[in-house]
């Protein structure tokens, strides 16, 4: 349950009151920074499976298709690789177009096991 | 294809090869503002750029028609649920000023796991769809080149598809979207990790094409109880995206806060709102705002909701905003109807025209007293809370302890906001850490990417992603064969090309009218009875859209909506023909070698004299102009006096004017002219002509004149009549 509290702002704020205007300004968005670093880094560090069929889209998939391979990736537990990068191996060493392949992979024309043997070590 | 002013935009035209349509610009365009403006015999300070083709404000005719566009990106949000009927809705607000068109998803978009294809039908908003985004992309290509203005498209950036929707509007050319991870997590339950960590991806993407981003802290007001206590929350959720997204890669310019006054009268409007709109653009003075209105308030009257916005409008002018958003006043009664879209456009127009240079005259005192005060009391309220968060463990952790939308002013806090599990809501445990050899291989992707090092960008590892190579773009038509527009276009066909009409307000051919009507009875009794009324006018589904008690015995007021179930064919219609006006040479040629003379006067007890001298004066370019002899006897002559008169002169014409229209007095008047001249034995030699407000030429016919002119008549028209009558121009013609 969410706390209730009466308006102490009087003594809340007494350490502000020497800031001057200009110093309370950089205190905001000094606390801010504080408060979005984190947030930025568990961006830069994570996926998801929105943000994989946005990269197969951007390779020229459409999003029924980016959908159905997403899937399949996700089944392969090889999402952390990247989609796309999965893709993208699978045409390499089947040195096919990146197209064709990904169309076979939401057709699920490839097993789990198959996509894992791609990434060396397999399923991580 | 190129819009005609006078013909309807062709949806078929605009669907067709529409797989391969490419989006001519991206990016945001701003107003090009032209300081100390002439504009027809005024001096502006801070208007942009006129139209090429506009609709200017009613009040424009007095003024030679100027219409004078303000320096502010002005937004009108469009969204009926079927696209086609949006973009007639789009040209309409572009031609009275619009330049971001606005379009509302429909309801559950934010929950659905990936893009929508097609042109399905929505539910308050519109599915948005690739087709869909490219249609209304393309139609708006011609808009603008129609009026002269680039024109703004825009959505939302949110739900559980966010990264997809931004490459979607990023490859289209959408030119602004709102984004607000924090709007995922308190009005839509989206999972919070999720969101921010989609967040990133699709504003990277969104800034790769220059689009404009407008949060969402503004939903705060809308869903606080108390709206003007969460003003120190409004600062830290701006705060959070706004940083956010500049660490995401997105330039400070792009950025654009939504801002509502969080109050309204019969609150002390201004005394509340400009502390704290002066203590925002103070703390995000590198940022761009768009100015929202409150729509917290509003009830179902049009004009309340119109001053409301006229104070927000005045909080504007007085601080600053790039874009200045509007709300449709009939927001609190029905789904946006098309003509309040132009009507809130206008209110946004006028507004600013009136106030162009209000900075120069007055001074806010923002530095001293209540000002000054009130505005640190909100900077300081908005950095306790941020300390809060941090000392509770962070932003998530402050979310799931109900830190966001209390009602209470912080750091009172009553402990009804809105709480968030952890590990709750849509999409909860849905992010995955990437891998060290985590790999993406196209661009302006955000985050960890363990690219090889000898590319020089991502997309080259597969020869060209969609953001530099368009072409591909894998588009899909329609996945529905039921629901799409051309099923749509087919059952609305007799009103696009068998020229069948029916009123309308939302969707062509929808058949809603609205009526107003007081009903001398109480507010339940009037209720009643107004759909009673409406039912014995044949109206289907009458609805009680608006009611307001005058006094509570003496009578309420009601609003009506209802249908009409029938149309008109356009054809059998009988439109009368519009007279040209001579050209001044051949009527300055006739006059000089036929005199003319005429008797004017505005008739009965009736003392209007600017109609009538707007009609005669040669400074108002009246028939003097032509060389017609005119003698002015005045206003409330009786109409013995102008008979006399005419006879005295010999005039070839009598004009009268008659405004008043209480009991038929103007067709009283016009009759006693008639039956007077006949009587007299005059009424072959003159022409008898009638004019005013309430005046058009049938009335006057019937009531023995030889023509009537009602609104916007000058004097070409008038001088037009007499001399093709004199000279026999319509001899022989009914």
């Amino acid at each position: 349950m969410p706390i209730k509290r009466e308006d102490d702002f009087e003594k809340r704020s007494t350490h502000l009151k020497n800031l001057s205007d200009k110093e309370l300004k950089e205190k905001f968005w000094d606390l801010t920074e504080e408060i979005v670093d984190p947030l930025i880094d568990l961006a830069k560090t994570h996926t998801s499976a929105s943000i994989e069929r946005s990269v197969l889209l951007r390779m020229g998939f459409n999003s029924v298709d980016a959908k159905a391979i997403v899937n399949e990736v996700v089944k392969a537990n090889l999402l952390g690789k990247g989609a796309g990068h999965v893709v993208y191996k699978l045409a390499q060493k089947e040195d096919r177009p990146i197209k064709e392949v990904g169309l076979d992979i939401g057709n699920e024309k490839y097993n789990k096991k198959q996509l894992q043997a791609l990434f060396d070590g397999g399923e991580k | 294809m190129e819009l005609k002013p006078d013909q309807k935009i062709n949806i078929k035209e605009i669907l067709k090869d529409i797989e391969n349509y490419r989006p001519r610009r991206k990016g945001w365009t701003w107003r090009n503002k032209k300081e100390n403006q002439k504009i027809g015999p005024f001096e502006y300070k801070e208007m942009a750029e006129g139209l090429k083709n506009s609709v200017p404000l009613p009040a424009a005719r007095s003024f030679d028609n100027i219409d004078p566009q303000p320096g502010p990106v002005i937004t009108t949000e469009i969204a009926s649920g079927r696209f086609e009927d949006d973009i007639r809705r789009m040209r309409m607000a572009a031609w009275h000023g619009a330049d971001h068109i606005m379009v509302i998803r429909t309801a559950g978009q934010s929950h659905f796991d990936g893009l929508i294809e097609g042109t399905p039908e929505g539910v308050g908003g519109i599915p948005i769809t690739r087709k869909q985004i490219r249609a209304t992309r393309k139609a708006l290509d011609y808009i603008e080149d129609e009026v002269g203005r680039p024109i703004n498209f825009h959505s939302y950036v949110s739900g559980v598809a966010g990264a997809e929707i931004a490459v979607l509007f990023a490859e289209e050319g959408v030119n602004g979207a709102h984004q607000d991870p924090q709007y995922n997590i308190l009005y839509r339950n989206v999972n919070m990790y999720r969101s921010f960590v989609d967040a990133a991806v699709a504003k990277k993407i969104m800034s790769s094409t220059g689009m404009l981003q407008i949060d969402g802290a503004h939903n705060a007001n809308a869903t606080a109880r108390q709206a003007w206590k969460v003003m120190p929350e409004l600062f830290v959720q701006h705060a959070i995206n706004s940083l956010f997204s500049v660490k995401s890669g997105m330039p400070k310019d792009k950025i654009s806060l939504s801002t509502v006054p969080p109050v309204a009268a019969p609150a002390p409007d201004l005394r509340m709102n400009l502390p704290y709109a002066i203590a925002l653009r103070d703390l995000f003075d590198e940022y761009k705002f768009r100015a929202q209105q409150n729509t917290k308030y509003m009830q179902s009257s049009i004009r309340e909701a119109t001053v409301t916005h006229t104070l927000n409008l005045l909080l504007s002018e007085l601080t600053s905003a790039d874009i200045q958003s509007t709300i449709t006043p009939d927001e609190g009664r029905n789904v946006p109807w098309h003509y309040f879209n132009v009507q809130a456009v206008d209110t946004a127009k006028q507004a600013f025209a009136g106030m162009d240079g209000l900075k120069d005259l007055i001074e806010i005192k923002k530095d001293e007293g209540y000002l000054k005060e009130a505005s640190r009391e909100l900077k300081e309220r908005a950095v306790l809370f941020m300390e809060e968060i941090l000392e509770t463990g962070g932003y998530f952790k402050a979310v799931s302890e109900g830190f966001f939308v209390d009602s209470g002013k912080y750091p009172e806090r009553n402990g009804d906001g809105i709480v968030r599990k952890l590990d709750g809501g849509v999409a909860a445990n849905s992010i995955v850490p990437r891998d060290d050899d985590y790999m993406a291989p196209v661009c302006d992707h955000f985050g960890y990417n363990n690219l090889p090092e000898d590319i020089d960008k991502p997309c080259d590892l597969i020869g060209g992603c969609t953001l530099h190579s368009p072409e591909k773009i894998d588009f899909i038509d329609e996945l529905d064969p039921d629901d799409n527009v051309e099923k749509r276009l087919e059952k609305t066909k007799e009103f696009r090309e068998d020229n069948q009409l029916k009123p309308e307000v939302e969707w062509l051919g929808d058949g809603w009218v609205n009526i107003t009507m007081f009903l001398p009875e109480s507010e339940d009794v009037a209720e009643v009875a107004a759909v009673e009324i409406a039912k014995k006018m044949n109206l289907k589904n009458p609805e009680v859209i608006h009611k307001e008690v005058m006094q509570p015995a003496e009578g309420t007021l009601c609003e009506v909506k209802g249908k009409v179930d029938f149309s008109i064919d356009i054809d059998k219609l009988e439109i009368p023909e519009k007279e040209e006006s001579l050209p001044f040479d051949e009527l300055r040629g006739y006059v000089d070698d036929n005199p003319v003379n005429v008797v004017a006067a505005t008739v009965g007890k009736d003392e209007h004299s600017v109609g009538m001298r707007e009609i005669i004066d040669i400074k108002h370019g009246g028939i003097e102009k032509y060389g017609i002899d005119v003698t002015y006897l005045g206003t409330s002559v009786p109409i013995s006096k102008v008979v006399d008169a005419a006879i005295e002169t010999n005039a070839d014409a009598i004009l009268i004017s008659t405004i008043i229209s209480h009991n038929d007095v103007h067709r009283t008047n016009m009759k006693k002219l008639s039956d007077l001249c006949v009587e007299k034995g005059i009424r072959d030699d003159v022409i008898l002509i009638a004019g005013g407000t309430q005046v058009n030429n049938d009335i006057a016919l019937k009531a023995g004149m030889d023509a009537g002119f009602g609104r916007g008549t000058h004097g070409d028209d008038v001088a037009t009549f007499m001399v093709k009558t004199l000279r026999g121009d319509y001899d022989g013609k009914e």
